[in-house]
């Protein structure tokens, strides 16, 4: 089975292609997101009808060689950034772009798919290093000083985050000789073995931007050009929390000291962010804290759901992450259109007199159910089963937490809503709506998905049941 | 023996001061020069992990190795976003 | 094919929302045909499944989300009751707004959100479990948001705000309470006497404050006092969404979710062994007393009818909580009863407002002159709610009294008396100022009322006589009560 190693694969070729032919780079970024998208569709199942499928490359084990291996988890990762793909290659389609966007989108694609398929740390370090630069270059893209700026805080986050991953494995290496993903059950035994795994959990943390390492986030997601401010907070952060994620399914039981402080930091987050974005004053930067929020909630999700092994809770964590994903690039496309038409992105200058809402802001307020979390999405059924399992264990005050991070997602968020319904006298009678454009297609698409994926959420969550090989 | 703490130790305060640097200093060149020390410190670190009774094992050589690719390839791009910065900011 | 019934019925409000919102606002001709054809073949449905239902014939559509998470529609007596009540009130709204709104502004907005909260409120009708009714409970919240901001002044937005904080609150209280009670009991579908088992006995703690939560829950949307601080203020909407909000969708939302609760999660016997219904019945008589005492003092029109919902809403809970089968039958009747007259006061106070530009008790001088039509229809309505035979609002009354008796709480009688003669109290008043006083000097037409407008309320006029006059036929709303409570009580 080469489709794995064809799922990284080819979208790095993309990425060259692009590089080599820039006139035809928005087709060929187009065929090459297409064809990533059917390759997981295939994948997929495949996984739900034989079980996790693994590939060797070259008949080179780890720790020297490569190993790939797709099973339920990186399934549903990798479907997810499909379909986010997919939106992303046709905003990017529809809008004039800059120079570089095809490469570098291309790379980021190529790095979180080998990301989501890595069978060892090493493996995952490298994919992470591809992710971090080719991430950054997204953020600079805009070229005004406030994202070159925010770019280079970004790299030295990110960069500084890879070196305490790469430590963490070199000790973990020298603890058991080992990098594949089964060695972790192992860390966990020796106290050698969790300082190695605290170290690339610092790391990761830096990479998701979890509280309080956020610091470098909502400047660089707010500043970027639409497009790659969707894909930063939709699924740049995601390869850092699918990690942690991994580390907890890995680790078992022995994983508890990290998931202890994935929830108290989680809850940080969650509160800090909802506060940011309640004060916020301009849209990006409330829709950026909006997403130090959510990762807040998700490494919430992950801490509380104990042991991946003794129950299922760790789905719901996986569930809210593919809800976010969309419902985010949702909105910053959303986001990117309105401020487009405006002229700015103040929040309080969103009702202007001589425009009705249209589209973009119908797609915000769609999504925006979703990351609240309201039934049906799939953030709700996230959240359904996250409480249903609390509520077992008795864990009132991770529910209380829980529910007040809805609250205040509610609040922040309907801010904005609130100021895209004002009309009456707020709004001249001449004021006209943005005719239906094909812009509006990728976010109002992707804010449906997020809305209705609740309802099919029996899927990734029967794909979720496949275990790791 | 000596030696393998002699690396141990000047690898921790490296990435230590590197830390410390970065943490306290706005200064973007500063800081670039801050990672790199961070790095040297940790490749340190990752060779005292390969070195055994049994000889000194290859793996951790590799991944030094693969850190300092990376590590070329980042700084030149750090650069490239500070020279940018710094043009901006001459205007 | 007719299992996909309920479906059906669901779509013909749910589908058409994103039509009519992507419509533009000028084509009116188009948006009113569909908005119209859509709610007349929602009647049609409603009344083959009626006859369905009535037949023997059972409905049961699932689709699976989760382990043991399941959407289910059903259509059981109860769903009925509400579905020909949230219909045909729908089909004269609709056309009322039609009216109304000519020349006003995001009317596609409106027209969308207003078919969404219809779907919703066919949704909630039509849960087959909780978490159904959670979905279609929070799905309304949604759906009703835009429509109380419609005018989109400070005054409007200030309300919707008060109001989303109630409501959203009041949805986190739902849910969690679902969730407990999921994860307690396993899936919770709606059954006649309750799904509990023996969890009674073994978490009565637990199941306490589930109720609590859960009539917390529905009870924000079903004005309980003290969570009733949002109806008074969401007066500020346009006359056919307070109409809705207050007659079919909203209110009766919540009332309908106590029903539900009461009835299919808990069933009475439980809920009595609790020692729970007594504290339920008690709130809804402060409910009910608070209500009409706060009405007697609004003198802005709508505002004293929102405070007389406030009131009469609690009749149906009190019905619920009085665990009795004759009480239980006045509380359903006047589900649909107040259904009826409530809309007919809105829409006649709608037309007042545009017809004479009187919103205020006080302007209410002669309107029997100004506008004989619209102030017989709101007499009506007036009388039937102070609980004059032979009216609709009689009936109910007339069983609630009997059930308190029936269930040994003599205490009722006195409750409904002082309420009756509160409701008479700020009722009549305005009754005589419109009859009896000469218009002021300087009142004028500001507006012709077209047949869009004084055509459904003297329709809804009309149904409160015939739902009291017809009480004892088997399709009234009563005959149809009678056949649910068999259910429950047998």
């Amino acid at each position: 089975m080469s489709e794995l190693s064809l799922l990284v694969l080819l979208p790095f070729l993309a990425a060259t292609l692009t590089v080599a032919v820039p006139g035809r780079a928005a087709s060929l970024g187009l065929v090459a997101t297409a064809a990533n998208a059917l390759l997981v569709v295939s994948l997929c199942r495949e996984i739900i009808a034989r079980g996790a499928v693994e590939q060797v490359i070259g008949g080179w084990a780890a720790p020297l060689g490569i190993t790939f291996v797709g099973d339920g988890l990186a399934a549903v990762m990798l479907a997810m950034t499909a379909i986010v793909s997919l939106a992303i290659t046709a905003q990017a389609m529809s809008t004039p772009g800059r120079a570089g966007f095809w490469p570098l989108w291309m790379a980021t694609l190529g790095a979180l798919n080998g990301l989501f398929l890595s069978g060892d740390l090493f493996n995952l370090y490298v994919a992470f290093e591809i992710l971090g630069l080719a991430a950054v270059g997204l953020t600079a893209l805009a070229g005004t000083p406030m994202a070159l700026r925010a770019a280079f805080d970004y790299l030295t986050a990110g960069l500084a985050g890879s070196l305490l991953i790469l430590l963490g494995i070199a000790l973990s290496y020298s603890v058991t000789g080992r990098v594949d993903l089964e060695t972790v059950v192992v860390l966990t035994e020796s106290s050698n073995g969790r300082i190695a795994l605290a170290l690339i959990a610092a790391g990761l943390a830096v990479k998701a931007a979890l509280f309080p390492l956020h610091f470098w986030m909502p400047a660089a997601h707010s500043s970027a050009v639409p497009v790659a401010s969707a894909l930063l907070s939709a699924l740049v952060v995601k390869g850092a929390l699918y990690l942690a994620l991994r580390l907890s399914i890995e680790g078992g039981a022995g994983a508890e000291f990290l998931r202890s402080a994935l929830a108290v930091l989680g809850t940080g987050g969650m509160l800090w962010g909802a506060w940011n974005a309640l004060r916020a004053e301009r849209l990006k930067l409330l829709v950026a804290h909006s997403t130090v929020a959510q990762i807040g909630l998700i490494a919430l999700a992950i801490g509380v759901a104990g042991d991946p092994l003794q129950n299922g809770l760790w789905t719901a964590a996986a569930l809210l992450m593919l809800s976010h994903a969309l419902a985010k690039a949702a909105m910053f496309l959303a986001v990117g259109r309105i401020a487009e038409a405006l002229g700015h992105d103040r929040i309080s200058g969103l009702n202007r007199e001589e425009l009705r809402p249209g589209a973009a802001e119908f797609a915000f307020a769609i999504a925006a159910i979703s990351l609240v979390g309201l039934p049906p999405t799939a953030g709700f059924i996230g959240k359904w089963i996250l409480i249903e399992g609390l509520v077992d264990e008795g864990a009132v005050h991770w529910i209380a937490l829980l529910l007040l991070g809805t609250a205040l997602s509610a609040a922040y968020l309907s801010r904005v809503v609130s100021r895209c319904l004002r009309g009456g006298p707020h709004v001249s009678a001449t004021a006209q709506r943005l005719p239906w454009r094909s812009g509006d297609v990728a976010a109002l698409g992707l804010a449906t998905g997020a809305l209705l994926l609740g309802l099919a959420a029996a899927l990734p969550l029967t794909l979720l049941e496949v275990p790791f090989a | 023996m000596i030696s393998e703490y002699a690396f141990l130790a000047t690898g921790a305060g490296l990435v230590g001061l590197a830390l410390l640097r970065l943490a306290t200093s706005a200064d973007l060149l500063m800081r670039v020069l801050g990672l790199n020390v961070l790095a040297v410190g940790i490749a340190m670190l990752l060779l005292v992990s390969g070195m055994g009774a049994s000889g000194t094992d290859a793996v951790p050589q590799a991944f030094v190795l693969t850190g300092i690719v990376v590590l070329v390839g980042v700084t030149a791009v750090l650069l490239a976003l500070a020279e940018r910065i710094a043009e901006d900011r001459d205007e | 094919m007719s299992q996909y019934l309920p479906l059906a019925i669901l779509m013909t409000s749910l589908g058409i929302v994103p039509i009519i919102l992507v419509m533009p606002e000028s084509a009116r001709r188009l948006r009113t045909g569909v908005n119209l054809a859509a709610a007349t073949v929602k009647v049609a449905l409603v009344v083959w499944l009626s006859f369905e239902v009535t037949r023997g014939n059972s409905f049961d559509l699932r689709h699976s989300i989760a382990p043991g998470l399941e959407l289910h529609l059903q259509a059981d007596p109860l769903a009925v009751l509400f579905l020909a009540l949230s219909s045909i009130l729908w089909l004269l709204t609709t056309i009322y707004a039609v009216g109304y709104l000519e020349g006003g502004t995001d009317r596609s907005r409106f027209f969308g959100f207003f078919s969404l909260c219809v779907a919703s409120t066919v949704g909630i009708a039509m849960a087959g479990n909780l978490f159904t009714f959670l979905v279609f409970f929070e799905l309304l919240t949604l759906a009703t948001w835009p429509l109380v901001v419609h005018r989109g002044t400070s005054e409007a937005h200030r309300a919707g705000r008060i109001y989303l904080v109630y409501t959203l609150g009041g949805g986190l209280a739902l849910t969690l309470g679902t969730i407990w009670l999921y994860a307690l009991a396993g899936e919770v579908p709606f059954v006649p006497r309750g799904v509990l088992g023996d969890l009674p006995e073994t978490a009565p703690l637990a199941l306490t404050a589930i109720f609590v939560l859960l009539i917390a829950g529905v009870g924000v949307k079903a004005a309980l006092v003290p969570l009733h601080g949002w109806l008074p203020l969401s007066m500020v909407a346009p006359a056919p969404v307070s109409a809705l909000l207050h007659a079919v969708a909203v209110v009766k939302a919540g009332a309908f979710g106590i029903m539900r609760i009461v009835y299919d999660v808990f069933g009475v016997e439980t809920l009595q062994a609790m020692g729970l219904a007594m504290p339920l019945a008690a709130l809804a008589a402060v409910t009910i007393l608070w209500g009409s005492f706060r009405a007697l003092t609004q003198d802005d029109l709508k505002k004293r009818l929102a405070y007389s919902t406030v009131s009469q809403v609690s009749y149906i809970t009190l019905g619920v909580a009085l665990i009795s089968p004759v009480a239980a039958i006045g509380g359903l009747a006047h589900l649909v009863h107040q259904g009826i007259m409530k809309i007919t006061l809105f829409l006649a106070a709608g037309n007042f407002a545009e017809g004479q530009g009187v919103k205020t008790v006080r302007a209410m001088d002669g309107m029997g002159q100004r506008m004989p039509g619209a102030m017989l229809a709101f007499t009506i309505g007036a009388l039937g709610m102070i609980g004059v035979p032979p009216l609709a609002g009689f009936v109910s009354k007339w069983y609630l009294g009997a059930g308190g008796l029936d269930a040994g709480q003599p205490m009722v009688i006195a409750l409904l008396a002082g309420s009756s003669l509160l409701n008479a109290a700020y009722f009549l008043p305005i009754l005589y100022r419109g009859w009896f006083c000469a218009p002021t000097e300087g009142a004028k037409a500001s507006r012709r009322i077209g047949w869009m407008l004084a055509v459904p309320p003297a329709t809804t006029a009309a149904l409160v006589l015939v739902a009291g006059l017809m009480a004892s036929a088997p399709f009234s709303p009563l005959g149809w009560t009678r056949f649910i409570v068999s259910l429950e009580y047998l």
